[in-house]
């Protein structure tokens, strides 16, 4: 544990500080929503504890609380997971040695500690920069959880508190980059690209990406009204019909 | 919400976790694939923000949370720190709704 410390210097170490802040706060939104929207404790503080994805856990919350079935809180809490499973093939790196290290350490993994991986290129950093966030968001996540879930009894009207509008917020603030940081990351590979042909393809995956991601919310949007709770967002997969025809990043990240 | 349902949406998200690490070595997705399995994470991810964002239940959540939504879009777009981004629109939401804005 010492030399994780080590490893990362104090500007990475101050950003995953503030990232389990963050959390920790949307974490207590979620215990008191649970409570407070009538589910027994037990259940958001079980759910942190075994889920440990807030996406999902809001989803399924909400479903649940919007009156649609378990199985509908499964199913939607199920697809938003899905993206582990890419996430889990990107940074594999990072999960080495024993086995029960590689067990404990795939349950850590979110979207923030792959955020976090995903900056640095030196092995030993990404490895630190995983455990490191990994840990401090499964420990401040879940005592924020428990201690909102306490609270949950006792605010009643968590609308009037806003807290409502914190799950979306975190969930902006993490997929903004992605959106809008795709013109710089295209600049830095046509440096790298040879030709300009392949900046220019960049760049439009990069838009189809962007409009793949609109088009699919303001399907989900739409559907609202007239579908079960769960899945809207689901139909917001139709949004990726654009990209049958696109070129693929990586193709292009090749030189 | 019974237990089995949050011991199967458990299991299955641990699935999905583990399966990258486990495979990782010993199988190589195509590069377009992999493309695909990022936006389809993207596409996900920006639906749930804005059905989170604008509705409640079969509905229009209302102006106070979008708006705190939407502040919350500026301050992470000027680069905020993320407790920043998540206190002001929870803050902005309460505000509005304090002022009879719903």
């Amino acid at each position: 544990m010492h030399s994780l410390w080590r490893t990362l210097d104090r500007g990475t170490l101050r950003d995953i500080a503030l990232v389990c802040l963050a959390d920790a706060v949307v974490g207590a939104a979620f215990g008191a929503i649970a409570v407070s929207g009538g589910l027994p404790p037990w259940v958001p503080v079980a759910m942190s504890l075994l889920v440990f994805a807030g996406g999902a856990q809001f989803a399924a919350v909400g479903v649940v609380l919007s009156g649609g079935a378990p199985i509908a809180a499964v199913a939607a809490g199920l697809v938003l997971n899905a993206r582990l499973l890419p996430f889990g093939f990107a940074v594999g790196d990072v999960l080495r040695g024993r086995w029960w290290t590689r067990l404990a350490g795939a349950h850590l993994m979110t979207d923030e500690a792959v955020a976090f991986v995903l900056r640095d290129g030196d092995p030993r950093r990404r490895h630190a920069a995983f455990w490191a966030c990994g840990l401090g968001l499964f420990v401040s996540w879940n005592a924020a959880v428990v201690l909102g879930a306490l609270a949950g009894r006792g605010i009643g009207d968590t609308a009037a508190l806003g807290l409502d509008a914190a799950f979306p917020a975190v969930l902006l603030a993490l997929v903004l980059p992605s959106l809008t940081g795709r013109t710089e990351r295209a600049a830095r590979t046509e440096r790298a690209a040879r030709t300009e042909r392949n900046a220019a393809r960049t760049e439009r995956a990069a838009r189809t990406e962007r409009n793949a991601a609109l088009l699919g919310a303001a399907v989900a949007v739409a559907a609202t009204p007239f579908l079960p709770a769960g899945l809207p967002v689901l139909l917001a997969l139709t949004g990726l019909v654009l990209t049958v025809r696109a070129p693929s990043g990586s193709e292009v990240s090749c030189p | 919400m019974p237990l089995i349902a949050v011991l199967a949406l458990a299991a299955g998200t641990y699935a999905f976790r583990l399966a990258g690490p486990v495979l990782h070595h010993r199988l190589r997705l195509p590069g377009r694939l992999r493309h695909l399995l990022s936006v389809t994470a993207t596409v996900l991810l920006v639906a749930l923000v804005a059905t989170s964002a604008l509705t409640e239940g079969h509905g229009f959540a209302g102006w106070a949370r979008l708006a705190g939504v939407l502040a919350a879009g500026i301050l992470a777009l000027r680069k905020a720190p993320f407790p920043l981004v998540v206190v002001l629109a929870a803050a902005t939401t309460a505000l509005l709704r304090l002022c009879g804005i719903e």
